[in-house]
């Protein structure tokens, strides 16, 4: 019987989405709370833009590669 | 770069993770156990276990291929050699790496895939019998288990000085967990995990030089920077400075980049260091894996984004100049070796430190992963089923591939320790490795591209490039005058002398071999068909559209390596 595994796709997807949430989390958390000592160039909110980018991308591969009936 | 270890324990560089950090790096390991895990029931059989069932797409090929190479001592070594030596150190992944790549991809790789060995050596054999074939796979089985333990070694380092971690600690967790996962998935885990690695590493390492430009106003503010805090030094100038060997920071000549750097070690690493060349083999038809070689050709070309411009960011934002690391015991000074993770400290906050950390903590790894799935498999099918145990049943030797991979990791750590101890190792590891992988692209080219090439002629040629390049080396070592001879100048520095010594090695490895050959018999015919040109049947390309043949899109990436050689110029 031929096997086949989740893609590879669909875990990098599935990181990178619990990623995405922990770091847009952390980024909108600064808002309110800005750090004492701020990275450089902080007004950016880069970790806002970057936690979207990798939430979007992760649901693009979560969705795109989710496991189909003859994996297991 | 392997030195960079060495000489980090003197460094100042302390980051501080935040909860959210720990969590994502704990997660990483979590999602790589659980990996291994789950893929235990897909590598039941040798080909599955050694060779992830020769089922891998182009993509998957490419990626781990490209990964497998894309360590994390790399990335922070060349970005200090950047500090140090400025765009130059961007050959490394131009061309020294870019032609070699497409050759093996276009040239290469239909020997490798359709004669179906499992690895190098076993090419060898094939095409020249045991000899060669015993004295590649012993020589890179012992190189590949000192390298893992010098990565498991260098990570420990870093780890201790950017994060304050225990280094038993960060030996022992991050390699327990590659014990695991390779031992239970082999090369299919392996795969999984470098793919796993490639995402993270460029997802946590974009940030720097995205922040870093719009923090300088861009490329040309950058430079304009670069020149106030730095005058009348060039770092910016690839080809231009490379006319004579005083002209430029690294004292190399055009000829040691062109001949040394661009030829024989890139062409010797790229074609036939069996941890690369592993992951594209395994995949699921020839046309894959030559996709998959231009597809990492075109990644290794991006490298530079995250490795190069974050050092040359360094150059133009920091408020400090970096020191030597001989000079690392000062206090509160900073070494070159730090560049890459200053830049971190400087850009990201938390949950984006975490990442950069764990896309560090996964280079290390998935370096580890692949040497030990090479050495492994170099093992099983080279020495082990071959001289000790033949005809055994196929899951005997997946048994054997298992606990070779659990005690491959342990030798490893055993070797960690060792340089721990005789930290002098690593300097000599590099040195080592370049002796046997560069004759071994003489051997092996010869083999493939001309079927006169002898049995005889393919062993003392490897030989006769090995002894050359520890010759030249040990000359160099007891008479430093010797330099001018080996690599034309006396001021020449440890990389431009590397280049040139690969290069002598190369010349009398393929004299030897042409010599030997015109004196001994070549097999016959009929024992070279898939193994050496002429004598193979390649599969034609004439249906497939042209934008479906490898040819089309190495031939893309090869427009773009020159343009960025311009670019740069």
């Amino acid at each position: 019987m031929e096997k086949h595994f989740i893609p590879i796709w669909f875990f990098i997807g599935s990181l990178l989405t619990i990623y995405g949430v922990l770091i847009l989390a952390s980024g909108i958390y600064e808002l309110f709370a800005p750090p004492t000592t701020p990275v450089a160039m902080s007004h950016l909110h880069i970790g806002i833009w970057w936690g979207c980018g990798m939430l979007l991308l992760g649901l693009a591969y979560v969705f795109r590669f989710r496991p189909k009936g003859k994996d297991v | 770069m392997l030195a960079a270890a060495w000489f980090f324990q003197g460094t100042n560089t302390r980051l501080s993770l935040n909860p959210v950090d720990l969590i994502i790096i704990v997660l990483y390991f979590v999602l790589v156990l659980g990996l291994g895990l789950y893929l235990r029931k897909f590598t039941t059989t040798g080909e599955e276990f050694f060779m992830a069932g020769r089922e891998m797409t182009a993509w998957i090929a490419g990626l781990s291929f490209i990964s497998a190479n894309l360590g994390s001592l790399e990335m922070m070594g060349y970005a200090a050699a950047t500090y140090q030596y400025g765009i130059l150190v961007a050959h490394a992944y131009w061309i020294g790496a870019i032609p070699a790549i497409l050759f093996l991809g276009l040239v290469m790789m239909p020997f490798y895939y359709i004669c179906k060995t499992h690895s190098v050596p076993g090419y060898l054999m094939l095409r020249y019998g045991d000899g060669a074939r015993l004295l590649s796979a012993i020589s890179f089985a012992v190189m590949t288990i000192l390298m893992s333990g010098i990565n498991m070694y260098s990570m420990a380092i870093i780890m201790k000085v950017i994060l304050g971690w225990n280094i038993h600690f960060s030996i022992w967790v991050s390699s327990l967990t590659v014990a695991l996962y390779v031992m239970a998935g082999g090369l299919l885990s392996a795969i999984f995990n470098e793919v796993l690695q490639f995402f993270l590493i460029w997802i946590g390492c974009l940030v720097i030089p995205v922040v870093g430009l719009i923090e300088t106003g861009g490329w040309a503010g950058m430079v304009h920077r670069i020149q106030t805090n730095f005058p009348g030094q060039d770092f910016i100038h690839m080809w231009s400075t490379t006319g004579s060997f005083t002209g430029n920071p690294m004292g190399v000549h055009w000829t040691g980049i062109v001949f040394g750097w661009g030829l024989a070690i890139s062409f010797g690493y790229w074609t036939t260091d069996f941890l690369v060349v592993q992951r594209v083999m395994a995949a699921k038809d020839l046309r894959s894996a030559q996709l998959g070689t231009v597809i990492g050709a075109f990644f290794k070309m991006m490298v530079p984004l995250i490795v190069i411009l974050p050092g040359l960011l360094a150059l133009a934002v920091l408020p400090f100049h970096l020191v030597p690391e001989s000079q690392g015991g000062i206090p509160n000074a900073h070494t070159y070796n730090e560049a890459l993770p200053l830049m971190l400290a400087r850009y990201c906050g938390p949950g984006l430190l975490g990442l950069g950390v764990t896309a560090l903590v996964a280079g290390f790894m998935s370096g580890m992963a692949g040497n030990v799935t090479a050495f492994t498999t170099v093992w099983t099918y080279d020495i082990y089923k071959p001289y000790i145990r033949k005809n055994a049943a196929d899951s005997h030797y997946v048994s054997m591939g298992r606990w070779c991979s659990f005690l491959g990791v342990f030798v490893s750590i055993g070797t960690a320790y060792l340089v721990m101890n005789f930290s002098s190792i690593i300097v000599y590891a590099q040195v080592i490795f370049v002796f046997f992988i560069v004759p071994m692209f003489g051997t092996v080219i010869l083999g493939m591209l001309w079927k006169r090439t002898t049995p005889a002629a393919g062993f003392w040629g490897l030989l006769a490039g090995i002894l050359t390049s520890f010759g030249l080396w040990a000359w160099v070592k007891f008479d430093p005058s010797a330099l001018r001879h080996v690599a034309f100048s006396p001021d020449a520095k440890d990389m431009a002398e590397n280049v040139y010594r690969a290069m002598w090695s190369l010349i009398a490895n393929v004299v030897v071999t042409v010599a030997v050959s015109l004196f001994t018999r070549p097999k016959p015919e009929h024992e070279l068909k898939g193994l050496v040109y002429g004598m193979t049947d390649l599969a034609p390309e004439g249906h497939f559209p042209f934008f479906r043949r490898p040819i089309t899109w190495a031939a893309a990436v090869a427009v773009g390596f020159v343009l960025l050689n311009l670019l740069f110029w």
